[in-house]
């Protein structure tokens, strides 16, 4: 089992990063109900630890005991019947599901098969609780209409079920949406926590962790405790005993797009183009999200520029990332920045130089 | 009784009659003026979320028929049921053409001789779908009224738009607010500070729905003294205080204000926030300092 999974808290009193967070949901459940929540951070500060944890802290044990389904729906759309398949994960009293995989269809999951999870009243055994939740992963990739379908059944249906939604931005989620939840939002873990869990978990392992070796890990995980944990074990194994100043390796994927980033400074030719275009089918091909590698190229590229063009350059880099959303294709349109790049770097090399 | 939070303090709340609903005068008259001749015109409500659309129609409708007859002659449909141009053509044609029984009082309700649709969230409807229920509005209009409810009149079009009664639901007023939020706590037995109340009405900027919704969890969290912190915790606001000098010229305000009206039609868009707010910067900086923008 990796440590990520092992060390995950499952109750909300062991919750080491948001104690503050959790002691108030906490508070939230124990009154016999609780209102629809919105969890709203970047990936790795938690998000699913805290819903889950909450879920047990509502239900008990029973919450753990999930099941793997995949199930298919047919839905009645007029003329012609859509077929959906979808993953779920569901204990007696929670279902958890992720309607943006439908793609464009998610409006039918919402408007059919999430209308009649939420209809269905659970069967009260011991007369525990009244509702059931329906966990909603990534609410900020479904699409306008989908979320516009979801108002209504939250409110209809509260009687029978809470939803919990789940989502890495909430710009993207509706404002219709956000007003009827408590939107709970959970930062980024500070590097202090994660060197706090790091340590934590090495005791846990008793492993002898040098001074300072764990405040690098922090630093190069870019606050995301799961990424932090992740290395840390990829360190265990390349090398155990710790020495002070081993080597933490970045994402092979970083490397690259810093490597690409060197490329474009050291040449600016159409030829230089094509073996950039080169790369970066290497990565989409690896399946990175083109906006991360966009956002890491700019990054790389920023470090080594002079402020003016920065300025410039983060412009076009908004401007590209904008066009890229609204059309298919993600290689021309990071290649157009590319592109842009290298003429606004030639222009001012030029203009400098001579 | 477990299990009806959220909807029960607000449906407790939610105005019953069309004379109680906050704020909305002109709505209020011609809807009373409705409720007394039993006749109307088809109506498209619009204004921002909260200020009580959907409650003014679904109050109207159970005054003009009365708990008995509501079901067989109201039809509201809302975007959580599918209503692409199929349902339009069959469904909602097919309610508006049945006739029914003339003016006759029943109960004390004035019962008139038509049905009504209500089509929540009217502007999530495709273009398609609203184009064609122009000839059912006309054609059934004998026996069917419509109200269409939306955020942004901009998304109706234009032929449905002129064959409604139009009515603007403005934001609420603060003082209108206050006195909303402490009927509440009044009756759910909380204990609020002037200075929550005021902090209160201005993170929800004129949104009740959303006032209440903070009142509750602060009320879940918090215990039945809530303070305005607490409120501000809750609603996961957080101030970004932007100290600017004042000699900021009109050009290059109007610069500023050009860019972020960019970078709005991009997140709409769906695009990432990171490289925008850095556009936003950036742009911000050039301004500021006189750049030449020519990028």
């Amino acid at each position: 089992m990796l440590w990520v999974d092992k060390y995950r808290p499952k109750s909300l009193d062991k919750v080491i990063v948001h104690e503050d967070i959790a002691q108030n949901l906490k508070k939230l459940v124990t009154e016999q109900d609780c209102p629809h929540l919105l969890f709203y951070g970047p990936s790795g500060s938690g998000k699913k630890t805290l819903i889950m944890a909450l879920l047990k802290q509502i239900y008990g044990a029973s919450a753990e005991k999930v099941k793997v389904e995949n199930r298919a729906w047919k839905v009645d759309a007029g003329s012609r019947t859509i077929d959906l398949e979808l993953t779920t994960l569901s204990s007696t009293n929670h279902v958890e599901l992720t309607p943006s995989d439908a793609g464009f269809q998610d409006r039918y999951i919402v408007q059919e098969i999430i209308k009649e999870m939420a209809k269905n009243r659970p069967i009260d055994t011991k007369g525990k609780k009244g509702y059931k939740v329906l966990v909603l992963n990534e609410v900020d990739k479904l699409s306008r209409e989908a979320q516009h379908s979801l108002r209504r059944t939250m409110e209809k249906y509260s009687s029978s079920c809470r939803l919990i939604l789940c989502c890495n931005s909430s710009s993207k989620v509706t404002e219709a949406i956000k007003s009827r939840c408590l939107n709970v939002r959970i930062n980024a873990p500070s590097q202090e926590e994660i060197v706090k869990v790091l340590e934590f978990v090495a005791k846990k392992e008793s492993l002898q962790l040098p001074l300072g070796f764990a405040a690098r890990i922090a630093e190069k995980s870019n606050r995301s405790l799961r990424r932090a944990i992740l290395s840390l074990e990829t360190c265990r194994v390349q090398n155990y005993p710790f020495t002070s100043n081993q080597v933490i390796s970045p994402m092979d994927w970083e490397e690259y797009v810093a490597e690409i980033a060197t490329d474009v400074m050291k040449e600016q030719s159409p030829k230089r183009l094509f073996l950039v275009r080169g790369k970066v089918y290497e990565l989409l091909v690896n399946c990175i999200p083109p906006e991360v590698i966009l956002k890491k190229l700019l990054h790389e590229l920023l470090k080594k520029l002079d402020s003016e063009l920065k300025l410039e350059v983060c412009h076009w880099a908004a401007y590209y990332e904008h066009r890229m959303r609204l059309g298919q294709k993600a290689i021309f349109h990071i290649e157009a920045f590319v592109a842009k790049f290298m003429s606004i770097y030639k222009n001012f090399l030029i203009s400098t130089f001579g | 009784m477990a299990g009806a939070g959220k909807s029960r303090k607000r449906r407790t709340i939610r105005p019953k009659q069309v004379k109680d609903v906050a704020h909305q005068e002109e709505v209020v008259r011609v809807l009373t003026n409705t409720l007394e001749t039993a006749d109307c015109p088809h109506m498209l409500f619009y204004g921002p979320p909260g200020t009580g659309k959907t409650t003014t129609a679904l109050a109207i409708a159970h005054q003009l028929f009365g708990p008995e007859l509501y079901k067989s002659r109201v039809l509201e449909l809302n975007a959580s049921d599918d209503r692409g141009i199929n349902v339009v053509r069959t469904k909602i044609k097919d309610f508006a053409a049945v006739a029914v029984g003339s003016n006759y009082r029943q109960g004390g309700y004035p019962c008139p001789s038509f049905k009504i649709i209500i089509l929540d969230e009217a502007d999530s409807m495709t273009e398609d779908a609203q184009n064609a229920l122009r000839r059912t509005m006309e054609t059934y209009s004998k026996v069917t009224r419509f109200v269409f409810i939306c955020n942004y009149i901009s998304r109706i079009i234009e032929p449905l738009a002129s064959r409604c009664a139009k009515f603007r639901f403005k934001p609420l007023s603060e003082e209108i607010m206050t006195h909303r939020i402490l009927h509440i706590c009044n009756e759910e037995g909380l204990n609020l500070g002037g200075e929550a109340l005021s902090t209160l009405s201005s993170i929800s900027q004129g949104d009740l729905r959303r006032a209440i919704t903070y009142l509750q969890s602060g009320a879940r969290l918090f215990g039945s003294t809530i303070t305005s912190t607490d409120l501000l915790n809750v609603s996961g606001l957080f101030d970004i205080v932007v100290e600017a000098d004042n000699d900021i010229t009109d050009m290059q305000k109007a610069k500023i204000c050009k860019c972020l009206a960019e970078t709005d039609k991009r997140l709409v868009d769906g695009a990432d926030e990171y490289l925008q707010l850095l556009d936003v910067a950036s742009n911000t900086i050039c301004a500021l300092s006189e750049m030449a923008q020519d990028f």
